[in-house]
């Protein structure tokens, strides 16, 4: 089948889409996108996950077709484009020290764009409590969590410091 | 042939960020920002246009006999390329690390449930599996050994009076003998891997007080998120390129080699990104594999598993039972420990012997035992094959030592901390295997440190509690009532390095240039970087030996020899110390040619700050007028002081050529009427005799410790008859951010003289104290004896 949405802000028509082909593996095997991870492929590791229509997903969770028409965003959409410059978030992670063998990073990263882009858009900073929340779904193996703790909480303050 | 590509990530890079930083300084990765943009290149991102894609079919039981196999139906799948059984397997149908005993692909015969039996490649991932699906496997299935006591004819509690060894070959049908399948063994040569025998003082001591426990520890996942996954290329020699995500190049250059038949220089082999290890890429996976598949379809083919392929398509940690007894006087001094010790290695050796050999020599802890009896066996069983992870056959030996010497406190009347300072390790102790600790050991200090920790606050009560903090969460199972607060204390320690007389030794190339202007400095080795931060290291120990800023990672290849394996907490020790020491022969061909320029005797140069210093005369030359167009470059093999085997019947011997030490403490909140467990915090301390990169070894001990934690009240593949039960991030849980609490860390720095820069190997000791520190703190809140890892509800409700 044919397959047609925005990815990244940029329209994208990919031919010869097998149906049961995830929007994981359209991106990583047809786009040429493979920023989103497959660590476990159903769901339950938050490696793959990207924006669909704004909203957090796991991509090995949606079925290609499902993102027919729709807009996706991914770990390569957070660098400014023109700039090259990396996201507030991506450069915390890096600042942190949340960054080890870096397989769960994409997915956390959109995980935290998510999360502290709602907080600030309700005029406050996520607490470790929500923090801990939010990103429950995104497994890390090497770092014990606490310098991605740290770097959601750098992230939300520059972000916020930036936004006032 | 061209080097795998895809856009926008392209092959195994060189890599030159990120902003600077010498020995002791937390400088940043250079791999970081590609991490962070998603454009690192992992095993599984690897891409070329032709490539095909390779699946491997499986063994769907723990022991069978082949009868027959038919491809026919899977080669009549539109799309298929190839499919392969060992009949295609051109040089040695067996590989292994240690022992040559594990089919590249089964030969009449599988011993464990994943097996791999046949490969298939197509052009499209579901293609390939699809086919896989419908070749036809006639098996005779046969009763599986899942018991490695009852492996080796041992008495086990369910079967008291097993009767002696047995000494039937394999491959003798049950039926000729009319002895059972489970009678027979799985090997040629026996069910037995490695017996290990440590004697030491007086065989029949006598002590005042006397506790004896028995121990089990499960079967615990690596479970790194990155899949095992590669790209093989073949060459126009007849050769292949493989780029892949491993812990150690050579070593699998050297076991593809046999397997197809080919010398290493048609074998090359360079590093794909690797998502974690663990122990984990020690083994080959699909390394043969995606070979033979190349280099019969004349294309690129990939290979990647998927997460339930993985829970087949790895070794494990070994599940371990253990049986101690501890004497002591009435005050508190140990007397003897004697130890049986099994370690279930599963259907090939894998890395079991040296297993055998870390859980014998370090089985009684870091303490000082005057007199010492241990057996540690390692057994051949239609288990899942058993190997290394982080910790590695301390891990499971660190649960029984500690969960003794807190019964002997108990027993004694005196405080679990006293009793373990009392009988420390120091500087100058005897080990049970005769070495003297010939550098600092402070394991008292470790774990006195940890005690003047404040604890954290109470847990809250009545309305005052957040569901958040409470055993249970926010599925709203308690409000404070029923739950029991525990604080427990472990330590450890763990060998660094390879033991036991093993050539342990890195390869480091340095190359010191003018590039625009400036002087680069370029390291070369093959050393895996598994996500540890090892290529960071690599950067500030040429940074700090040769005065440069710009230093370039090459991309980790056999073109270079042989850096060792990543594990054994030993790279930044032994590949540090052969970048070290090629930095030092680089920079002491640059200075001479700098006292001609200078005019200063060498002794009085130094580089720093891309100049050639004279600090008696206040000269600075810049490195660019000296090195001129010419590169200068050493390559060196680094070895650290040798080591030697044990005495077959003692296990005497200089065994290790450092040990880690770490101490926990735990606190946990148990709701002891669901079985609930809440760690509230982890507490470590841990001597690093230099931190290279304090943020990283912050960050090893933070991850070891959530892997320890794991092990203590979640982790474990469950195996019924030599079957997985859980092969899925769904049934096999590892912690998540909600599970880990907040750690306190001190890290010490009492140098080794004897290793670079005064290091001590990291990434092991504290994934090795912090579970039993767990197990402690549960013990505490509960009174419950608790012998047995993972803790489950059921332990704990006696439901």
């Amino acid at each position: 089948m044919r397959l047609t949405c925005t990815v990244n802000g940029t329209e994208q028509q990919v031919d010869d889409v097998w149906e049961g082909e995830s929007l994981l593996y359209v991106l990583r095997e047809r786009m040429g996108l493979p920023g989103s991870k497959n660590a476990c492929e159903q769901g339950e590791c938050g490696s793959c996950t990207v924006y669909l229509d704004g909203l957090p997903v796991c991509a090995c969770l949606v079925a290609a077709g499902q993102a027919e028409g729709r807009a996706i965003g991914t770990v390569e959409g957070l660098t400014d484009g023109d700039t090259g410059q990396l996201h507030p978030v991506q450069q915390a992670f890096l600042d942190a020290g949340a960054v080890q063998c870096g397989f769960c990073t994409p997915g956390l990263l959109v995980a935290t764009d998510d999360l502290v882009g709602r907080s600030l858009a309700e005029g406050r900073k996520p607490a470790d409590a929500e923090i801990r929340e939010a990103l429950a779904g995104n497994l890390c193996r090497c770092t014990g969590y606490e310098k991605i703790l740290d770097a959601v909480r750098l992230a939300a303050d520059r972000m916020s410091e930036a936004g006032r | 042939m061209s080097a795998p590509t895809r856009t926008p990530s392209g092959a195994p890079a060189h890599l030159t960020g990120a902003g600077g930083g010498r020995v002791g300084d937390d400088a940043q990765r250079p791999d970081g920002v590609l991490k962070v943009r998603g454009e690192f290149a992992y095993g599984s991102d690897l891409w070329m246009e032709d490539m095909l894609w390779g699946v491997t079919l499986r063994s769907p039981h723990p022991y069978a006999r082949i009868r027959s196999v038919d491809l026919g139906a899977a080669l009549a799948v539109p799309g298929v390329h190839a499919v392969l059984t060992s009949d295609d397997v051109p040089g040695e149908k067996v590989y292994g690390l240690e022992l040559a005993d594990q089919p590249v692909l089964a030969v009449d015969v599988v011993r464990y449930q994943g097996e791999p039996v046949a490969l298939v490649a197509a052009d499209h991932p579901e293609t390939a599996r699809l086919a896989a699906s419908r070749i036809q496997v006639d098996y005779e299935v046969w009763e599986p050994v899942t018991d490695a006591r009852v492996a080796l004819g041992h008495p086990t509690p369910d079967r008291p009076d097993t009767s002696p060894p047995r000494d039937q070959v394999h491959d003798a049908p049950a039926e000729v003998t009319e002895l059972s399948r489970e009678s027979a063994h799985l090997h040629p040569q026996g069910n037995l891997v490695r017996h290990l025998k440590v004697r030491k003082g007086d065989p029949e001591p006598a002590a005042d007080v006397v506790v004896v426990g028995e121990y089990e520890v499960g079967m615990q996942d690596q479970a790194f998120l990155g899949p095992e996954s590669g790209l093989a290329v073949p060459a126009e020699d007849g050769g292949v390129e493989l780029y892949v995500a491993t812990q150690w190049l050579h070593v699998d250059q050297r076991q593809i080699c046999s397997a197809l038949g080919l010398p290493p220089e048609r074998v090359r082999l360079t590093l794909a990104g690797v998502g974690g290890a663990f122990g984990g890429r020690e083994d080959l996976s699909m390394h043969v594999h995606a070979c033979l598949l190349a280099l019969h379809t004349g294309r690129p083919v990939k290979m990647s598993y998927n997460r339930e392929e993985s829970f087949f398509g790895h070794v494990h940690r070994h599940p371990a039972t253990m049986r101690y007894e501890h004497g002591a006087t009435r005050d508190g001094d140990l007397v003897y420990v004697r130890a049986a010790i099994y370690f279930d290695g599963g259907a090939y050796a894998s890395s079991t012997p040296a297993v055998v050999g870390n859980g014998g020599t370090m089985g009684v802890g870091p303490y000082v035992v005057p007199n010492v009896h241990v057996d540690c066996y390692g057994a051949y069983t239609n288990n899942p094959p058993c190997g290394a992870m982080r910790g590695f056959g301390s891990v499971q030996t660190a649960f029984a030592y500690e969960s003794q010497m807190d019964a002997l406190a108990a027993e004694l009347g005196m405080d679990p901390v006293e009793l373990r300072c009392r009988n420390a390790m120091e500087e100058g102790s005897p080990t049970p295997t005769g070495q003297v600790i010939d550098s600092p050991a402070p394991v008292a200090e470790l774990l006195r440190r940890l005690q003047a920790m404040p604890l954290p606050p109470e847990a809250a009560t009545g309305d005052d509690v957040d569901l958040r903090d409470m055993p249970g969460g926010v599925s709203n199972t308690t409000h404070g009532e029923g739950v029991r607060r525990g604080v427990g204390y472990a330590v450890a320690y763990k060998n660094v390095a390879f033991s036991e007389g093993y050539d342990d030794h890195s390869t480091a190339r340095v190359r010191l240039e003018v590039v625009g202007g400036e002087a680069v400095a370029t390291v070369h080795t093959a050393a895996a970087e598994v996500g540890q931060g090892l290529v960071t290291v690599e950067q500030q120990i040429a940074r700090t030996e040769l005065g440069v800023e710009q230093v370039t990672v090459h991309p980790k290849d056999t073109s270079v020899g042989s850096a060792g394996s990543t594990s054994a907490s030993r790279q930044t020790y032994v590949t540090g110390g052969a970048v070290k020491a090629a930095c030092e022969a680089v920079r002491a061909r640059v200075l001479e040619r700098a006292r001609t320029v200078v005019g200063r005797p060498v002794a009085d140069l130094r580089l720093d700050g891309g100049e050639v210093v004279s600090d008696a005369e206040g000269i600075a030359v810049p490195l660019a007028d000296v090195l001129g167009d010419e590169a200068v470059e050493e390559t060196l093999e680094w070895r650290h002081r040798p080591t030697e085997a044990v005495d077959p019947e003692t296990g005497q011997g200089f065994a290790h050529v450092q040990y880690a030490f770490s101490a926990h403490r735990a606190v946990v909140d148990v709701d002891t009427e669901l079985g609930l467990v809440k760690v509230v915090e982890m507490a470590c301390t841990q001597d690093v005799g230099k931190a290279i990169n304090p943020q990283a070894v912050v960050g090893q001990i933070q991850g070891g410790t959530a892997q320890g934690l794991g092990l203590a009240v979640m982790e474990e593949i469950l195996i019924r008859d030599g079957r997985v039960q859980n092969p899925s991030f769904t049934d096999y849980l590892i912690p998540t951010v909600l599970d880990m609490p907040p750690m306190r860390i001190e890290v010490l720095e009492c140098a080794d003289p004897h290793a670079p820069y005064g290091l001590r190997g990291v990434g092991e000791a504290p994934n090795i104290s912090s579970g039993p520190a767990v197990l402690a703190a549960i013990r505490a809140a509960t009174g419950l004896p608790l012998t047995r890892v993972p803790v489950r509800p059921e332990h704990l409700t006696g439901t």
